[in-house]
């Protein structure tokens, strides 16, 4: 059924609004990403184009000319994959625009090596010791609180009666604000009027008193644990909801074939909770790596920048007009983060096919 | 087990019971028995101190503001465009859905930079239809997916019959179809309320009238006030006003709220 022009405008502008919105709130900001990128300063009539000097300095220069050269090589070997599916012009005005931008990052990157090979390694480590720490805080968050939330899970899925109870819960804690929550454990932890060393006192445990966020060496972890605490919520609710698609008529035939708790739990659970798993590990990671609003109140980036984490890093930097450079970082990571759920994702493809 | 069920429960509950009680105390006595004993005297004051001296009032109106509107918006623009990639044709129809769909995996950690520039530049920074709209966006790519997801699995029927009857478009879609969309918009409204409530990053980006911004960005600027930093009593009580609304909403409605907001995250 062919229509005519006029009701296809008249359809197509049932998705305007939608489309007009995502257009100057996403893919505008999205583009103009690269474009700071590439400028150093703040605010539109302030930007100063100085090149991949951002990139630079986040990847050291040397790096940065491998990583184009990096690029040139995929692009010419991509564009050369290509070559079976020429249709239309248009693929090949493609085609060919790649193959010369290719070779030209190529010849780019082997000069800017050269150039650079000779002269020391420098590096912004403060910006990689803030996505070292977004790691760590993950870290925690893929073991304490998913091993945590998996847990409460299994009990939970046995307890059937009071298992709404539990769940509402524990999911109450993800639902209130990271701010809120921050603010209220930051008021339990400070030394002064330290409620949290009063109560380990009354228990006896007056050794395990520190100073949770003003001593550089604890802060981090403090940190993460807060985070997974406030955090485990999600992972029960997702773990909690694949356990209770499991039929019990699995548990029930194992039990008669003798199989233990163990056996049952190795060798039924695990293998159908894979896909949950690797969901909840790929959600874990992303939203973990991306904290800002936890540090930000609970610590302030910390006692001397020891819990400044990757995005909280960027922010400041917004705010002292390094937008550029904020950007810049803001791709790197990005980069990162995208790489990690594709190379998770495949795996997790391979491991459901055994 | 039970007794590690417990004991976590009440690790959950603990801290904001320990909150309410400190806050109907005064900051003197808060300091002498560290919030575990029960108040002397039940005293509201220091509600009153976080209501007008810390602006809660005003930051909790401009969230109930941004939540309705942001929510209002995204159900309208979202519906329009689920419904129309879902059965109606044209050109890029395919395209745009895709469109949206990447959006939604692609991770932009430093998302709010070049808003940040952008909306200098046109002056829509510290501006409220600026961060209504900011907050529609960021619903979008999901609620979009939920409405064409459910549009997709709904029967013709009715909106057929009120084609045959002679509606236009846009008359079928209101009467028709978004009263059919509710179990989709529910999700909607909870997930996207959920979310525009507790926002805090694009909020702190752009606001810096301290009149205009919402609750938590507000909690963080009270907090690090002179009063707040001081005076612990008034800042639990502020953040037991921001947080009793959603304790108790929740309570009331979280069988729905957690089918909503996982329905939300399995998606992803």
């Amino acid at each position: 059924m062919r229509y005519s022009l006029k009701e296809e405008i008249k359809n197509f502008s049932f998705v305007l609004p939608a489309l007009s919105i995502f257009f100057f709130f996403y893919i505008i900001p999205f583009i103009y990403t690269f474009f700071l990128a590439l400028h150093q300063g703040s605010g539109l009539s302030s930007l100063k184009f100085v090149g991949l000097e951002n990139f630079k300095r986040i990847l050291s220069p040397q790096g940065t000319a491998i990583i184009v050269i990096f690029i040139g090589g995929i692009l010419v070997v991509f564009s050369f994959w290509f070559k079976k599916k020429i249709k239309n012009r248009f693929l090949k005005i493609v085609k060919t625009a790649s193959i010369i931008m290719g070779i030209i990052c190529i010849i780019y990157g082997i000069k800017e090596l050269g150039e650079v090979l000779s002269s020391g390694w420098v590096i912004d480590k403060e910006w990689w010791a803030s996505v070292g720490r977004s790691f760590y805080i993950t870290l925690w968050a893929l073991t304490f609180q998913n091993f945590l939330a998996f847990a409460l899970a299994l009990c939970v899925d046995k307890a059937i009666r009071t298992g709404y109870i539990y769940r509402a819960i524990f999911f109450l804690l993800p639902v209130i604000s990271e701010i809120i929550f921050g603010l209220l454990i930051r008021s339990l932890l400070l030394p002064y009027p330290g409620v949290l060393a009063h109560f380990l006192k009354k228990l006896g445990l007056e050794n395990l008193v520190r100073d949770w966020l003003n001593d550089p060496r604890y802060a981090l972890t403090t940190l993460a644990f807060v985070h997974c605490w406030r955090g485990f919520g999600w992972g029960f609710v997702i773990l909690l909801a694949g356990l209770q698609t499991i039929p019990q008529t699995l548990y029930e035939a194992a039990r008669i074939d003798g199989a233990g708790a163990w056996q049952r739990f190795i060798k039924i659970t695990l293998p159908l909770m894979l896909p949950v798993i690797v969901l909840v590990v790929i959600l874990t990671i992303l939203g973990t790596v991306q904290v800002i609003g936890l540090p930000m109140v609970l610590t302030r980036g910390g006692p001397a920048g020891k819990t400044t984490v990757s995005v909280l890093r960027i922010y400041n930097d917004l705010k002292n007009y390094h937008a550029g450079y904020a950007s810049c970082e803001g791709i790197v990571l990005g980069i990162i983060l995208i790489t990690l759920s594709f190379t998770l994702i495949k795996i997790s493809n391979r491991l459901k096919k055994v | 087990m039970h007794t590690f069920l417990i004991l976590v429960a009440i690790s959950c509950i603990f801290p904001f019971i320990w909150m309410i009680n400190s806050s109907l105390k005064p900051n003197s006595e808060f300091l002498s028995d560290y919030g575990f004993r029960l108040p002397h005297k039940i005293m509201w004051k220091n509600y009153y101190i976080a209501f007008c001296e810390g602006k809660l009032g005003i930051y909790f109106l401009n969230s109930i503001i941004y939540t309705f509107v942001s929510v209002v918006g995204i159900v309208l623009v979202a519906s329009l465009a689920g419904y129309s990639l879902s059965r109606l044709q044209f050109r890029g129809k395919n395209f745009i859905f895709h469109l949206f769909l990447a959006a939604m995996m692609i991770p932009t950690p430093a998302g709010f930079v070049p808003l940040y520039v952008l909306l200098k530049a046109i002056g829509l920074l510290n501006t409220r239809i600026g961060y209504c709209l900011a907050m529609i966006n960021v619903g979008l790519s999901l609620s979009i997916y939920l409405y064409k997801t459910f549009f997709d699995n709904l029967p013709r029927d009715l909106e057929d019959a009120a084609r045959i009857d002679g509606c236009n478009r846009l008359r079928i879609w209101w009467h028709v179809i978004l009263p059919l969309a509710k179990p989709a918009t529910a999700v909607v409204v909870i997930f996207n309320a959920l979310n525009v409530w507790n926002e805090f990053v694009l909020a702190l980006v752009i606001f810096s009238n301290r009149n205009l911004m919402p609750l938590q960005v507000g909690l963080k600027e009270f907090a690090s006030s002179p009063v707040g930093l001081t005076n612990y009593t008034a800042l639990l009580a502020g953040l037991t006003i921001a947080s009793l609304p959603i304790i108790i909403i929740y309570l009331i409605m979280q069988k729905h709220i957690i089918k909503g907001i996982t329905a939300g995250a399995l998606v992803g």
